[in-house]
């Protein structure tokens, strides 16, 4: 479990990017709760921690795709997929409780 | 690799046949060990929409069929970049160029085509490319969009040369397609539509000329012009080739299986040798070779079957219906384009032609141009040889037809076989809503993409009229614009959360909250509380953020007047940030790109000017020619008259990006003319236009008015602003509004006495509570504004052990299965 930030680092609503375990992770503070997924987006490599964060999702500022903050599927028109991982909050400090290392694939039919 | 049992079936071959066999043989058995070979070094892609790829910008990746995921939750092994060198029947292996061997048990064989080239002398010089991948794609995207390409020329006038032709076009290349035959796409088209055809293609801006016979391309080093026979040469510096295409059987001719142009299969797609089967466009079946999605997929289907002992239905070979998928064209080819009785409807002056084609008293072909309602209805025809006794009635029958009137058994997928029972089914079985559901469900639409307007009709009409539905502002819960205004102002709703609290607007997905953030903004004439998560990352941080995540810094200069003492301040910043690229805007600004988010607030300071506002929805530029003070031909002092305008407005927020133009006369330097507001000096009067575009569309802006005074101008070009500011929708350009609401309804507002003061005094209201954003340096709304969680001197990486009494009081995503 590693101390990634304290609660009043990320404003409501956005998220910030931050080093954990030598990966580039993006910590989410979301109306739901607080969430983490891999920094770069799997499609072009932009910065998810600059994107528009709704009560679960979050899009990319680049091309908009749209990821599920909790599982780190893509909610909108293709098929990518990026790393999802635990977090926990503790009084005034945000944890990532552990790095996931593979994406979840997502068994859809969409094409991407 | 180990040589065993549980080999398996393996398909050699990454294009759109290898991997409908896999879809396929995984719809069937889930569990058999199945590999796919890609020789190209990436997954399959959608090979069909390349010239779409030609003509956008879109990456490549956006034509991947299935991402690496969809692979690897279905066990199949997939190797990109994996050429196989030998096929090898009698031990069952596959010899790969990099020098593995891969054994399999049941084998497909779908290395697909490669272009034709014809053996002419020229044929390698520098400038000539084919048509057939992504690298093909991007080679002549370049070369069509560098400086020394002045004219192209496609040799091939088929479907794919045309589509060709089109991509090209759209990179700013004047292209000629130079055809052998006496008219293009002679194989699906018969001489009345294609001629047809060839004043449409004009207007996109493709020449065409028939009857060449091209000899050699000419040139030292690199293509300088085409010689055809006789002697004629035309000039040409980039020369894509797409005369067809060859089977590529090679390694299946090698390996001993009976070829003739491709590799001969029988109805179940078996070729000679026992185990190995071939689809797609390296497959001869019954004397025909496949180059259409649709006939790939059934051949596919059959072709799974036998490689897993299955019983099928044998294969008969299709008919062939081709759409050019020409972005302004509406052609549609089925079968047979000539036959012993033909019904043809043609009306030349609107480029409409329309064909049945009857042989033996069955329907056995169509050819529709301009006009292509009805030609699903058409295609399950002549695919069930229906008997037509009335040709001509049928043809009109077809015409009054919608996609909404097939039958349930109708195909309107071809690419993924989807009918339209399926799609209703999507909507009354599944709970889909909308066109973009129903398609993820079904895969219709998801193919070659010609068929989506179908698929968006059907879903309209079975979920009861989609096709009024009005311009959401939040899809998610269908909200309009006008809905939500009439709420935020009824209950004096000064936040997006407060709406969002209220009505769930923006809460689902989050796409709309930008536009509930302006709306919130615009109604509270810019006194409302600003909430910043609701804002695209560019509005948070005021700057436009790039393709690496850095940031643009284009600070205000008004009508592009600068003085030397800005241009030293400029120049040092760039310097001391090491901007990697300073560059000269179109609106007459300077850009400082590749600025680090971090450095922003001091980047701001050292340069002591305001936000250009280049980042957002908002005014950006009012460019104006040099005027009265300097210019022997002006007629107005524009320069005066564009700063002033930029005065007025700089800091608004508006529903889309809005570029101005004054001009000093009518030789219009400014460009004033395809402005969104533009403004240019006539002899003692000033003329105002509104709704211009030159950008991906052009459009010639709509004379607004005629006034006598610069003041008179301004107030016209303001009142306009604040209406535009008040009605259009979010993301809506003037060039899209203006029409829209129409040229007298936008007059009556904006140039009557008592609303045009109106609509004045607003925008002064809203303009009195803006400042400049760039101040933000100073006062940020967050102390990590501009700042991500790592701080450099100190990394956020030490692990910290945690008390484990400590109670969570939040917790993140769950755990899997949980969903």
């Amino acid at each position: 479990m590693i101390r990634v930030c304290g609660v009043e680092d990320v404003p409501l609503g956005e998220g910030r990017a931050v080093v954990v375990g030598g990966r580039r992770v993006a910590v989410f503070r979301a109306e739901d709760g607080w969430f983490a997924l891999d920094a770069a987006c799997p499609h072009r490599g932009g910065p998810l921690a600059d994107g528009i964060v709704a009560s679960r999702t979050v899009i990319c500022p680049l091309h908009e795709h749209r990821f599920d903050l909790a599982t780190g599927e893509e909610r909108s028109n293709g098929s990518y997929c990026v790393a999802a991982h635990r977090v926990e909050v503790r009084g005034e400090d945000v944890y990532v409780v552990d790095l996931t290392n593979r994406s979840r694939g997502r068994p859809s039919l969409e094409m991407a | 690799m180990s040589r065993g049992e549980s080999a398996g079936i393996v398909v050699v071959g990454g294009g759109i046949a290898g991997q409908a066999v896999v879809e396929a043989v995984r719809d069937r058995d889930r569990d058999v060990p199945l590999t796919l070979l890609c020789g190209e070094p990436r997954l399959p892609y959608d090979r069909v929409r390349l010239s779409e790829l030609l003509a956008s910008d879109e990456d490549p990746d956006a034509l991947t069929l299935r991402p690496s995921e969809w692979f690897a939750d279905r066990g199949v092994t997939v190797l990109t970049g994996q050429r196989v060198a030998r096929l090898e029947l009698e031990g069952q292996t596959l010899e790969l160029e990099a020098g593995a061997t891969i054994p399999f048990t049941r084998l497909a064989v779908a290395t697909g085509s490669r272009p034709l080239l014809p053996p002419i002398p020229g044929i390698d010089l520098d400038g000539v490319y084919a048509f057939r991948g992504p690298e093909d794609c991007d080679a002549i995207r370049s070369a069509a969009a560098s400086p020394g390409v002045r004219r192209a020329v496609v040799i091939g006038g088929g479907l794919l040369g045309l589509e060709a032709a089109r991509g090209i076009v759209a990179q700013g290349c004047a292209v000629t397609v130079v055809h052998l035959m006496d008219r293009v796409m002679e194989r699906q088209l018969d001489a009345g539509a294609a001629e047809l055809l060839l004043p449409r293609l004009r207007e996109l801006g493709v020449e065409v000329l028939l009857e060449r016979e091209t000899h050699a391309i000419v040139g030292d080093e690199r293509a300088q012009a085409l010689r055809f026979r006789g002697g004629e040469e035309l000039a040409a510096d980039l020369v894509v080739v797409s005369i067809g295409i060859r089977p590529e059987a090679s390694l299946a001719r090698e390996a001993g299986l009976r070829c003739e142009r491709g590799i001969v299969v029988d109805d179940h797609m078996r070729t000679s040798a026992p185990g190995v089967v071939a689809v797609g466009e390296c497959a001869e079946h019954r004397g025909v070779v496949y180059g259409l999605v649709a006939p790939i997929i059934e051949q596919a289907r059959v072709a799974a079957a036998t490689l897993l002992d299955r019983s099928s239905d044998p294969y008969r070979g299709s008919v062939p219906s081709a759409k050019l998928k020409v972005a302004g064209i509406d052609l549609v080819a089925i079968g047979a384009a000539e036959g012993d009785s033909e019904a043809i409807s043609v009306d030349a002056g609107a480029g409409m032609y329309r064909k049945l084609v009857v042989r033996d008293g069955v329907a056995a072909g169509a050819v529709l141009l301009g006009d292509i309602r009805g030609s699903e209805a058409l295609l399950a025809e002549i695919a069930g040889a229906e008997p037509v006794p009335d040709p001509l009635g049928r043809l009109a029958a077809a015409a009054e037809l919608g996609p909404e009137d097939l039958p349930d058994t109708a195909q309107v997928c071809n690419c993924n076989s989807v009918c339209k029972g399926e799609l209703i089914a999507a909507v009354s079985e599944g709970g889909c809503a909308t066109p973009r559901e129903v398609m993820a469900r079904t895969r219709a639409g998801t193919g070659c993409g010609s068929c989506r307007s179908s698929v968006i009709a059907i879903v309209a009409a079975a979920t009861g009229g989609l096709n009024d539905e009005p311009a959401y502002l939040c899809p998610c819960e269908r909200q309009t614009r006008e809905e939500l205004a009439g709420a935020i102002r009824e209950h004096g709703w000064r936040s997006v959360s407060e709406v969002t609290h209220a009505c769930r607007t923006g809460r689902e997905c989050g796409v709309c909250k930008p536009a509930l953030a302006y709306l919130v903004s615009e109604i509270g004439e810019n006194r409302h509380r600003e909430e910043r998560h609701a804002r695209f990352i560019n509005d948070r941080v005021h700057a436009n953020i790039q393709r690496d995540g850095t940031f643009s810094v284009v600070p205000r200069i008004h009508g592009g007047v600068v003085t030397p003492d800005q241009l030293r301040r400029i120049a040092d910043a760039a310097d001391k940030y090491q901007v990697p690229m300073v560059k000269v805007t179109g609106g007459q600004r300077i850009d400082l790109l590749g600025v680090r988010k971090q450095d922003l607030p001091a980047i701001w300071r050292d340069l002591g000017m305001t936000s250009g506002f280049a980042y957002s929805k908002a005014v950006r530029t009012v460019k104006t020619c040099v005027g009265t003070d300097f210019c022997r031909y002006g007629l107005g002092d524009s320069i005066a008259l564009g700063i002033e305008m930029e005065k007025a407005w700089e800091g608004l927020h508006t529903p889309h990006k809005v570029k101005s133009g004054v001009s000093g006369c009518p030789r219009n330097c400014a460009e004033a003319t395809v402005k969104d507001i533009g403004v240019v000096a006539l002899e003692d009067a000033w003329q105002v236009r509104v709704g211009g575009a030159a950008g991906g569309s052009v459009r010639e802006g709509d004379v607004l008015c005629t006034v006598k005074t610069r003041a008179e101008a301004l107030r016209a070009t303001t009142a306009f602003l604040q209406y535009y500011r008040e009605h259009a929708e979010y993301k809506e350009r003037t060039y899209d509004f203006v029409p829209r609401m129409g040229l007298d309804e936008v007059r009556a507002a904006v140039l009557g006495e008592e609303s045009s003061a109106a609509l004045i005094e607003r925008l002064r209201i809203a303009k009195a509570a803006t400042r400049d954003p760039w101040l933000e340096r100073d006062a940020p709304y967050h102390p990590r504004q501009f700042e991500d969680l790592d701080d450099p001197d100190s990394p956020a990486d030490a692990d910290e052990v945690l008390d484990d009494d400590a109670e969570p009081t939040l917790v993140g995503p769950p755990e899997d299965g949980a969903r």
